[in-house]
Protein backbone atom coordinates (compact mmCIF):
# COMPACT_ATOMS: atom_id res chain seq x y z
CA UNK A 1 0.00 0.00 0.00
CA UNK A 2 2.49 2.64 1.40
CA UNK A 3 4.69 1.59 -2.17
CA UNK A 4 1.56 2.74 -4.44
CA UNK A 5 1.16 5.45 -2.86
CA UNK A 6 4.83 6.77 -2.79
CA UNK A 7 4.99 5.71 -6.32
CA UNK A 8 1.39 7.72 -7.15
CA UNK A 9 3.94 10.80 -5.61
CA UNK A 10 6.14 10.44 -8.17
CA UNK A 11 4.58 12.60 -11.50
CA UNK A 12 6.29 10.47 -14.17
CA UNK A 13 4.43 7.33 -12.82
CA UNK A 14 1.38 9.31 -12.86
CA UNK A 15 1.94 10.26 -16.39
CA UNK A 16 3.05 6.69 -17.70
CA UNK A 17 0.20 4.51 -15.32
CA UNK A 18 -2.47 7.50 -16.34
CA UNK A 19 -2.03 6.70 -20.41
CA UNK A 20 -2.73 2.63 -19.65
CA UNK A 21 -6.07 4.03 -17.41
CA UNK A 22 -7.16 6.82 -19.67
CA UNK A 23 -8.58 4.59 -22.30
CA UNK A 24 -10.85 2.53 -20.17
CA UNK A 25 -12.57 5.62 -18.68
CA UNK A 26 -13.30 7.33 -22.15
CA UNK A 27 -14.22 3.89 -23.25
CA UNK A 28 -16.68 3.42 -20.62
CA UNK A 29 -17.68 7.29 -20.42
CA UNK A 30 -18.34 6.81 -24.22
CA UNK A 31 -20.55 3.93 -23.60
CA UNK A 32 -22.15 5.03 -20.82
CA UNK A 33 -23.16 8.15 -22.00
CA UNK A 34 -24.47 7.12 -25.09
CA UNK A 35 -26.87 4.15 -23.79
CA UNK A 36 -28.14 6.34 -21.04
CA UNK A 37 -28.84 9.08 -23.17
CA UNK A 38 -30.50 6.86 -26.11
CA UNK A 39 -32.44 5.13 -23.25
CA UNK A 40 -33.22 7.96 -21.32
CA UNK A 41 -34.11 9.95 -24.30
CA UNK A 42 -35.84 7.96 -26.59
CA UNK A 43 -37.27 4.79 -24.54
CA UNK A 44 -38.08 5.49 -21.39
CA UNK A 45 -41.30 6.31 -20.53
CA UNK A 46 -42.42 10.03 -20.05
CA UNK A 47 -42.92 11.12 -16.80
CA UNK A 48 -47.15 10.99 -15.79
CA UNK A 49 -47.14 14.75 -14.67
CA UNK A 50 -43.82 16.03 -16.40
CA UNK A 51 -44.34 14.55 -19.98
CA UNK A 52 -41.52 14.41 -21.90
CA UNK A 53 -39.99 17.66 -20.32
CA UNK A 54 -38.32 15.10 -17.14
CA UNK A 55 -35.90 13.86 -19.69
CA UNK A 56 -33.83 16.89 -18.86
CA UNK A 57 -33.17 15.03 -15.09
CA UNK A 58 -30.51 12.74 -17.36
CA UNK A 59 -28.21 15.51 -18.26
CA UNK A 60 -29.29 17.43 -14.57
CA UNK A 61 -28.81 15.09 -12.35
CA UNK A 62 -25.54 13.83 -13.23
CA UNK A 63 -24.15 17.53 -13.75
CA UNK A 64 -25.05 18.40 -10.17
CA UNK A 65 -24.17 15.01 -8.45
CA UNK A 66 -20.54 15.70 -9.99
CA UNK A 67 -20.32 18.93 -8.96
CA UNK A 68 -20.34 18.81 -5.88
CA UNK A 69 -17.96 15.88 -5.67
CA UNK A 70 -15.89 17.51 -7.37
CA UNK A 71 -15.47 20.77 -4.98
CA UNK A 72 -15.30 17.57 -1.92
CA UNK A 73 -12.22 16.62 -4.21
CA UNK A 74 -11.02 20.03 -4.43
CA UNK A 75 -10.96 19.90 -0.89
CA UNK A 76 -9.66 16.38 -0.59
CA UNK A 77 -6.49 17.20 -2.84
CA UNK A 78 -5.99 20.39 -1.13
CA UNK A 79 -5.57 18.68 2.08
CA UNK A 80 -3.30 16.18 0.34
CA UNK A 81 -1.29 19.15 -0.94
CA UNK A 82 -0.79 20.97 2.21
CA UNK A 83 -0.17 18.01 4.29
CA UNK A 84 1.88 15.78 2.29
CA UNK A 85 3.12 18.00 -0.41
CA UNK A 86 2.02 15.99 -3.31
CA UNK A 87 2.68 17.61 -6.00
CA UNK A 88 -0.11 14.96 -7.89
CA UNK A 89 -2.73 16.24 -5.91
CA UNK A 90 -1.91 20.18 -6.79
CA UNK A 91 -2.31 19.35 -10.29
CA UNK A 92 -5.24 17.75 -10.04
CA UNK A 93 -6.77 20.49 -8.07
CA UNK A 94 -5.92 22.83 -10.84
CA UNK A 95 -7.53 21.07 -13.62
CA UNK A 96 -10.36 20.09 -11.79
CA UNK A 97 -11.32 23.36 -10.41
CA UNK A 98 -13.02 24.74 -14.01
CA UNK A 99 -14.74 21.39 -14.81
CA UNK A 100 -16.62 21.42 -11.71
CA UNK A 101 -17.52 25.26 -12.23
CA UNK A 102 -18.78 24.21 -15.50
CA UNK A 103 -20.70 20.69 -14.46
CA UNK A 104 -22.37 23.59 -11.68
CA UNK A 105 -23.16 25.86 -14.75
CA UNK A 106 -24.97 22.57 -16.56
CA UNK A 107 -26.51 21.59 -13.60
CA UNK A 108 -27.68 25.50 -12.94
CA UNK A 109 -28.63 25.93 -16.45
CA UNK A 110 -30.79 22.86 -17.01
CA UNK A 111 -32.49 23.21 -13.75
CA UNK A 112 -33.73 26.79 -15.41
CA UNK A 113 -34.74 25.07 -18.97
CA UNK A 114 -36.35 22.56 -16.83
CA UNK A 115 -38.02 24.88 -14.57
CA UNK A 116 -40.00 26.46 -17.34
CA UNK A 117 -42.40 23.96 -18.21
CA UNK A 118 -42.60 23.11 -14.45
CA UNK A 119 -42.90 25.74 -12.75
CA UNK A 120 -43.74 28.40 -15.94
CA UNK A 121 -40.11 30.31 -14.34
CA UNK A 122 -36.37 30.15 -15.42
CA UNK A 123 -35.32 30.88 -11.52
CA UNK A 124 -36.61 30.57 -8.43
CA UNK A 125 -34.64 31.05 -4.87
CA UNK A 126 -35.43 27.87 -4.22
CA UNK A 127 -32.95 26.30 -1.45
CA UNK A 128 -31.46 23.69 -3.94
CA UNK A 129 -30.91 26.11 -6.83
CA UNK A 130 -29.41 29.04 -4.36
CA UNK A 131 -27.12 26.68 -2.86
CA UNK A 132 -26.02 25.53 -6.01
CA UNK A 133 -25.52 28.92 -7.10
CA UNK A 134 -23.07 29.60 -4.28
CA UNK A 135 -21.13 26.46 -5.04
CA UNK A 136 -20.54 27.94 -8.28
CA UNK A 137 -19.61 31.53 -6.44
CA UNK A 138 -17.01 29.31 -4.24
CA UNK A 139 -15.61 27.91 -7.67
CA UNK A 140 -15.23 31.07 -8.81
CA UNK A 141 -13.36 32.09 -5.90
CA UNK A 142 -11.27 29.15 -5.78
CA UNK A 143 -10.26 29.67 -9.66
CA UNK A 144 -9.41 33.33 -9.27
CA UNK A 145 -6.99 33.18 -6.32
CA UNK A 146 -5.52 30.46 -7.96
CA UNK A 147 -4.97 32.66 -10.79
CA UNK A 148 -4.21 35.71 -8.84
CA UNK A 149 -0.81 34.83 -7.46
CA UNK A 150 2.22 35.31 -9.10
CA UNK A 151 4.25 32.27 -7.71
CA UNK A 152 2.99 28.91 -8.10
CA UNK A 153 3.67 27.34 -4.78
CA UNK A 154 1.32 30.30 -3.25
CA UNK A 155 -1.21 30.47 -5.62
CA UNK A 156 -1.52 26.16 -4.79
CA UNK A 157 -1.37 26.47 -1.40
CA UNK A 158 -4.16 28.99 -0.97
CA UNK A 159 -6.56 27.64 -3.39
CA UNK A 160 -5.92 24.63 -0.93
CA UNK A 161 -7.07 26.54 1.79
CA UNK A 162 -10.22 28.14 0.28
CA UNK A 163 -11.15 24.66 -1.12
CA UNK A 164 -10.97 23.25 2.62
CA UNK A 165 -12.51 26.15 3.93
CA UNK A 166 -15.47 26.08 1.63
CA UNK A 167 -16.06 22.57 1.75
CA UNK A 168 -16.70 23.06 5.78
CA UNK A 169 -19.34 26.02 4.44
CA UNK A 170 -21.37 23.71 1.54
CA UNK A 171 -23.35 21.13 3.95
CA UNK A 172 -24.21 25.00 6.05
CA UNK A 173 -25.24 26.69 3.10
CA UNK A 174 -27.20 23.66 2.15
CA UNK A 175 -29.19 23.13 5.88
CA UNK A 176 -28.95 26.98 6.46
CA UNK A 177 -30.93 27.71 2.99
CA UNK A 178 -33.04 25.13 3.73
CA UNK A 179 -33.92 26.36 6.97
CA UNK A 180 -34.58 29.51 5.36
CA UNK A 181 -36.60 28.82 2.62
CA UNK A 182 -38.84 26.65 4.56
CA UNK A 183 -39.33 29.68 6.79
CA UNK A 184 -41.48 31.59 4.30
CA UNK A 185 -43.04 28.77 1.68
CA UNK A 186 -43.09 25.24 1.81
CA UNK A 187 -40.54 23.39 -0.83
CA UNK A 188 -42.22 22.74 -4.28
CA UNK A 189 -40.03 20.19 -5.45
CA UNK A 190 -37.17 17.62 -4.26
CA UNK A 191 -34.94 15.15 -6.39
CA UNK A 192 -34.98 12.85 -3.61
CA UNK A 193 -38.24 11.31 -5.12
CA UNK A 194 -35.70 9.07 -6.66
CA UNK A 195 -37.23 5.77 -5.06
CA UNK A 196 -40.43 6.81 -6.04
CA UNK A 197 -39.22 6.94 -9.66
CA UNK A 198 -40.02 3.29 -11.80
CA UNK A 199 -37.34 1.35 -12.42
CA UNK A 200 -36.86 2.06 -16.61
CA UNK A 201 -37.00 5.60 -15.62
CA UNK A 202 -34.06 5.30 -12.99
CA UNK A 203 -31.84 2.45 -14.88
CA UNK A 204 -30.63 5.10 -17.26
CA UNK A 205 -30.42 7.93 -14.99
CA UNK A 206 -27.98 5.76 -12.60
CA UNK A 207 -25.91 4.62 -16.01
CA UNK A 208 -25.85 8.29 -16.96
CA UNK A 209 -24.41 8.99 -13.76
CA UNK A 210 -21.79 6.84 -13.75
CA UNK A 211 -21.00 7.94 -17.07
CA UNK A 212 -20.33 11.14 -15.91
CA UNK A 213 -18.33 10.48 -13.56
CA UNK A 214 -16.30 8.28 -16.05
CA UNK A 215 -16.22 11.00 -18.26
CA UNK A 216 -14.92 13.10 -15.40
CA UNK A 217 -12.27 10.77 -13.97
CA UNK A 218 -10.93 10.51 -18.01
CA UNK A 219 -11.21 14.05 -18.20
CA UNK A 220 -8.98 14.60 -15.22
CA UNK A 221 -6.34 11.98 -16.05
CA UNK A 222 -6.16 13.77 -19.64
CA UNK A 223 -5.86 17.42 -18.00
CA UNK A 224 -3.35 16.35 -15.39
CA UNK A 225 -1.46 14.72 -17.69
CA UNK A 226 -0.88 17.49 -20.00
CA UNK A 227 -0.22 19.53 -16.48
CA UNK A 228 2.49 17.40 -15.60
CA UNK A 229 4.14 18.38 -19.23
CA UNK A 230 3.67 21.62 -18.22
CA UNK A 231 5.18 22.30 -14.85
CA UNK A 232 8.03 19.11 -15.61
CA UNK A 233 9.08 20.54 -18.55
CA UNK A 234 12.83 20.83 -17.38
CA UNK A 235 12.82 17.37 -16.14
CA UNK A 236 15.14 15.33 -18.27
CA UNK A 237 12.36 12.86 -18.26
CA UNK A 238 10.35 14.99 -20.20
CA UNK A 239 12.63 16.06 -22.12
CA UNK A 240 13.69 12.73 -23.13
CA UNK A 241 9.64 12.16 -23.87
CA UNK A 242 9.38 15.25 -25.96
CA UNK A 243 12.71 14.56 -28.19
CA UNK A 244 11.20 10.66 -28.82
CA UNK A 245 7.88 12.26 -30.02
CA UNK A 246 9.34 14.82 -32.36
CA UNK B 1 35.47 26.82 22.54
CA UNK B 2 33.79 24.26 23.38
CA UNK B 3 32.70 26.66 26.92
CA UNK B 4 31.46 29.17 24.73
CA UNK B 5 29.81 26.74 22.08
CA UNK B 6 28.00 25.95 25.07
CA UNK B 7 27.26 29.11 26.56
CA UNK B 8 25.84 30.15 22.84
CA UNK B 9 23.13 26.64 23.51
CA UNK B 10 22.50 27.82 26.43
CA UNK B 11 21.38 31.04 25.26
CA UNK B 12 19.73 29.75 22.72
CA UNK B 13 17.48 27.63 25.34
CA UNK B 14 16.67 30.64 27.13
CA UNK B 15 16.13 32.56 24.66
CA UNK B 16 13.54 29.92 23.67
CA UNK B 17 12.74 29.32 26.86
CA UNK B 18 12.01 33.13 27.97
CA UNK B 19 8.43 33.71 26.13
CA UNK B 20 7.15 30.69 28.50
CA UNK B 21 3.62 31.63 29.93
CA UNK B 22 3.68 34.67 27.05
CA UNK B 23 0.93 33.87 25.20
CA UNK B 24 -1.48 35.91 27.35
CA UNK B 25 1.25 39.32 27.12
CA UNK B 26 1.98 38.64 23.77
CA UNK B 27 -2.27 38.34 22.88
CA UNK B 28 -2.30 41.58 25.23
CA UNK B 29 0.18 43.32 23.76
CA UNK B 30 -1.27 42.85 20.09
CA UNK B 31 -4.61 43.92 21.06
CA UNK B 32 -3.19 47.19 22.59
CA UNK B 33 -1.62 47.48 19.99
CA UNK B 34 -3.74 47.31 16.90
CA UNK B 35 -6.49 49.44 19.31
CA UNK B 36 -3.79 51.98 19.71
CA UNK B 37 -3.04 52.18 15.82
CA UNK B 38 -6.83 51.78 14.73
CA UNK B 39 -7.91 54.50 17.02
CA UNK B 40 -4.76 56.68 15.83
CA UNK B 41 -6.73 55.93 12.03
CA UNK B 42 -10.12 57.01 13.34
CA UNK B 43 -11.22 57.65 9.18
CA UNK B 44 -11.01 53.91 8.95
CA UNK B 45 -13.20 53.11 11.79
CA UNK B 46 -15.83 55.47 10.64
CA UNK B 47 -15.93 54.68 7.45
CA UNK B 48 -17.74 51.92 7.29
CA UNK B 49 -20.58 53.06 9.53
CA UNK B 50 -20.35 56.18 7.07
CA UNK B 51 -20.98 53.79 4.51
CA UNK B 52 -23.66 51.62 6.31
CA UNK B 53 -25.91 54.61 6.86
CA UNK B 54 -25.45 55.96 3.20
CA UNK B 55 -26.19 52.63 1.71
CA UNK B 56 -29.22 52.34 3.36
CA UNK B 57 -30.20 55.68 2.59
CA UNK B 58 -30.12 54.50 -0.83
CA UNK B 59 -32.61 52.03 -0.47
CA UNK B 60 -35.86 54.29 0.13
CA UNK B 61 -34.19 56.58 -3.02
CA UNK B 62 -34.18 53.77 -4.96
CA UNK B 63 -37.21 51.53 -3.91
CA UNK B 64 -40.18 53.43 -2.68
CA UNK B 65 -40.11 55.69 1.01
CA UNK B 66 -43.43 53.34 1.45
CA UNK B 67 -42.75 52.57 5.32
CA UNK B 68 -44.72 49.10 4.79
CA UNK B 69 -43.16 48.24 1.94
CA UNK B 70 -39.84 49.30 3.54
CA UNK B 71 -40.62 47.53 6.93
CA UNK B 72 -40.81 44.24 5.58
CA UNK B 73 -37.65 44.27 3.43
CA UNK B 74 -35.61 46.08 6.40
CA UNK B 75 -34.12 43.23 8.23
CA UNK B 76 -32.75 42.51 4.62
CA UNK B 77 -31.90 45.59 4.00
CA UNK B 78 -29.53 46.22 7.02
CA UNK B 79 -28.23 43.29 7.33
CA UNK B 80 -26.95 43.22 3.88
CA UNK B 81 -25.40 46.73 4.21
CA UNK B 82 -23.74 46.00 7.54
CA UNK B 83 -22.19 42.77 5.97
CA UNK B 84 -21.04 45.17 2.59
CA UNK B 85 -19.69 47.61 5.36
CA UNK B 86 -17.65 44.98 7.73
CA UNK B 87 -16.62 43.62 4.22
CA UNK B 88 -15.27 47.04 3.28
CA UNK B 89 -12.78 47.23 6.31
CA UNK B 90 -11.37 44.10 6.19
CA UNK B 91 -8.65 44.90 3.23
CA UNK B 92 -6.90 46.71 5.42
CA UNK B 93 -6.89 44.47 8.34
CA UNK B 94 -3.48 43.12 7.57
CA UNK B 95 -2.42 45.34 4.70
CA UNK B 96 -0.45 48.23 7.16
CA UNK B 97 0.86 45.34 8.65
CA UNK B 98 2.09 43.45 5.52
CA UNK B 99 3.19 46.77 4.11
CA UNK B 100 5.81 48.03 6.74
CA UNK B 101 6.79 44.87 7.58
CA UNK B 102 5.18 44.16 11.54
CA UNK B 103 3.44 41.09 10.06
CA UNK B 104 6.72 39.23 9.40
CA UNK B 105 7.53 40.12 13.21
CA UNK B 106 3.83 38.41 13.85
CA UNK B 107 4.89 35.25 12.00
CA UNK B 108 8.34 35.04 13.82
CA UNK B 109 7.50 35.28 17.19
CA UNK B 110 7.36 32.06 19.46
CA UNK B 111 3.99 32.66 20.30
CA UNK B 112 1.49 30.62 18.48
CA UNK B 113 0.42 32.78 14.70
CA UNK B 114 -3.53 31.93 15.06
CA UNK B 115 -3.64 33.18 19.10
CA UNK B 116 -1.97 36.62 17.85
CA UNK B 117 -4.38 36.77 13.85
CA UNK B 118 -7.40 36.21 16.93
CA UNK B 119 -6.71 39.01 18.78
CA UNK B 120 -6.09 41.07 15.45
CA UNK B 121 -9.51 40.15 14.17
CA UNK B 122 -10.68 40.73 17.90
CA UNK B 123 -10.04 44.01 17.75
CA UNK B 124 -11.73 44.69 13.64
CA UNK B 125 -14.84 43.22 15.80
CA UNK B 126 -14.31 45.86 18.55
CA UNK B 127 -14.18 48.55 16.09
CA UNK B 128 -16.01 47.92 13.18
CA UNK B 129 -18.91 45.07 14.22
CA UNK B 130 -19.64 45.77 17.26
CA UNK B 131 -20.17 49.90 16.24
CA UNK B 132 -22.27 48.63 13.08
CA UNK B 133 -24.36 46.86 15.53
CA UNK B 134 -24.99 49.81 17.82
CA UNK B 135 -25.56 51.84 14.83
CA UNK B 136 -28.43 49.11 12.82
CA UNK B 137 -31.48 49.94 15.26
CA UNK B 138 -31.31 53.63 14.32
CA UNK B 139 -31.10 53.17 10.94
CA UNK B 140 -33.83 50.43 11.32
CA UNK B 141 -36.06 53.53 12.58
CA UNK B 142 -35.05 55.17 9.11
CA UNK B 143 -36.69 52.05 7.53
CA UNK B 144 -39.77 51.98 9.79
CA UNK B 145 -38.29 48.72 11.55
CA UNK B 146 -41.31 47.25 13.85
CA UNK B 147 -40.43 48.10 17.19
CA UNK B 148 -39.33 45.49 19.62
CA UNK B 149 -37.14 44.24 17.02
CA UNK B 150 -34.29 46.71 17.64
CA UNK B 151 -32.73 44.30 20.34
CA UNK B 152 -32.95 41.54 18.06
CA UNK B 153 -31.62 43.35 15.23
CA UNK B 154 -28.41 44.52 17.39
CA UNK B 155 -27.67 41.42 19.17
CA UNK B 156 -27.81 39.10 16.12
CA UNK B 157 -25.22 41.89 14.14
CA UNK B 158 -23.09 41.66 17.50
CA UNK B 159 -22.76 37.87 17.51
CA UNK B 160 -22.91 37.61 13.21
CA UNK B 161 -20.50 40.37 12.80
CA UNK B 162 -18.01 38.39 14.81
CA UNK B 163 -18.54 35.38 12.79
CA UNK B 164 -18.20 37.70 9.81
CA UNK B 165 -14.84 39.02 11.02
CA UNK B 166 -13.09 35.84 11.15
CA UNK B 167 -14.45 34.53 7.95
CA UNK B 168 -12.99 37.79 6.35
CA UNK B 169 -10.32 37.45 8.20
CA UNK B 170 -9.15 34.19 6.06
CA UNK B 171 -9.48 35.80 2.57
CA UNK B 172 -8.27 38.93 3.87
CA UNK B 173 -5.10 36.79 4.59
CA UNK B 174 -5.01 35.10 1.99
CA UNK B 175 -5.31 38.10 -0.66
CA UNK B 176 -3.26 40.58 1.76
CA UNK B 177 -0.01 39.50 -0.56
CA UNK B 178 -1.05 40.40 -3.67
CA UNK B 179 -1.10 44.20 -5.05
CA UNK B 180 -5.11 44.43 -5.98
CA UNK B 181 -7.12 42.16 -3.57
CA UNK B 182 -9.73 44.11 -2.97
CA UNK B 183 -12.40 42.78 -5.40
CA UNK B 184 -10.70 39.15 -5.27
CA UNK B 185 -11.45 39.33 -1.50
CA UNK B 186 -15.18 40.03 -2.30
CA UNK B 187 -15.23 37.43 -4.36
CA UNK B 188 -14.03 34.80 -1.95
CA UNK B 189 -15.58 36.15 1.40
CA UNK B 190 -18.93 36.39 0.06
CA UNK B 191 -20.01 33.04 -0.40
CA UNK B 192 -19.19 32.53 2.93
CA UNK B 193 -20.79 34.92 4.08
CA UNK B 194 -24.10 33.40 3.02
CA UNK B 195 -24.77 31.32 6.66
CA UNK B 196 -24.18 34.14 8.42
CA UNK B 197 -26.67 36.69 6.68
CA UNK B 198 -29.21 33.91 6.27
CA UNK B 199 -29.69 33.17 9.94
CA UNK B 200 -29.23 37.08 10.71
CA UNK B 201 -31.54 38.13 9.03
CA UNK B 202 -33.78 35.37 10.09
CA UNK B 203 -33.84 36.28 13.36
CA UNK B 204 -34.87 39.79 12.70
CA UNK B 205 -37.46 38.55 10.77
CA UNK B 206 -38.37 36.00 13.41
CA UNK B 207 -38.64 39.12 16.02
CA UNK B 208 -40.99 40.82 13.68
CA UNK B 209 -43.27 37.88 13.05
CA UNK B 210 -43.37 37.29 16.91
CA UNK B 211 -41.88 33.88 16.27
CA UNK B 212 -39.02 32.60 18.66
CA UNK B 213 -35.89 34.10 17.90
CA UNK B 214 -33.89 32.11 20.08
CA UNK B 215 -33.02 28.95 17.14
CA UNK B 216 -31.69 31.44 15.23
CA UNK B 217 -29.50 33.35 17.70
CA UNK B 218 -28.12 30.20 18.98
CA UNK B 219 -27.62 28.78 15.48
CA UNK B 220 -25.85 32.30 14.99
CA UNK B 221 -23.82 31.85 18.59
CA UNK B 222 -23.13 27.91 16.73
CA UNK B 223 -21.56 29.42 13.93
CA UNK B 224 -19.42 31.53 15.77
CA UNK B 225 -17.92 28.95 18.24
CA UNK B 226 -17.00 26.85 14.78
CA UNK B 227 -15.47 29.74 13.65
CA UNK B 228 -13.70 30.75 16.53
CA UNK B 229 -11.92 27.20 16.07
CA UNK B 230 -11.08 27.23 12.42
CA UNK B 231 -10.99 30.56 11.24
CA UNK B 232 -7.60 31.37 13.40
CA UNK B 233 -5.88 28.12 11.80
CA UNK B 234 -7.07 29.18 8.70
CA UNK B 235 -5.63 32.78 9.01
CA UNK B 236 -2.88 31.76 10.08
CA UNK B 237 -1.75 29.48 7.35
CA UNK B 238 -3.48 31.50 4.84
CA UNK B 239 -1.02 34.67 6.52
CA UNK B 240 2.52 32.06 5.90
CA UNK B 241 1.06 31.66 2.60
CA UNK B 242 0.80 35.46 1.63
CA UNK B 243 4.20 35.93 3.38
CA UNK B 244 6.14 33.57 1.39
CA UNK B 245 4.61 34.33 -1.67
Amino acid sequence: MWAFINKLRSPKWFYAISARLQPWFWAAALILIVTGSVWGLAFAPADYQQGNSFRIIYVHVPAAFLAQSIFISLAVTGLVFMVWKIKIADMAATVMAPLGAAMTFVALFSGAVWGVPTWGTWWMWDARLTSMLILLFLYLGVIALRGAFASRDSASRAASVLAMVGVINIPIIKYSVDWWYTLHQPATFTVTGRAAMPMEMWLPLLIMVLGFYSFFIALTLMRTRSEILRRESSKRWVRELAEEAT
Amino acid sequence: MPASEGSLREGAVMAREEPRGGLAVAVWATLKRDLVLLLRRRSEVLNPLVFFAIVITLFPIGISPDPTLLATIAPGLLWVAALLAALLSLDSLFRADYDDGSLEQLLLTPQPLAMLALAKVAVHWLLTGLPLALMAPVLGIMLALPAGSYLVLAVSLALGSASLSLIGAIGAALTVGLSRGGVLLSLLVLPLYIPVLIFGAGAVQAAIFGDGVLAHLAILGALLALALIFAPLAIAASLRISING
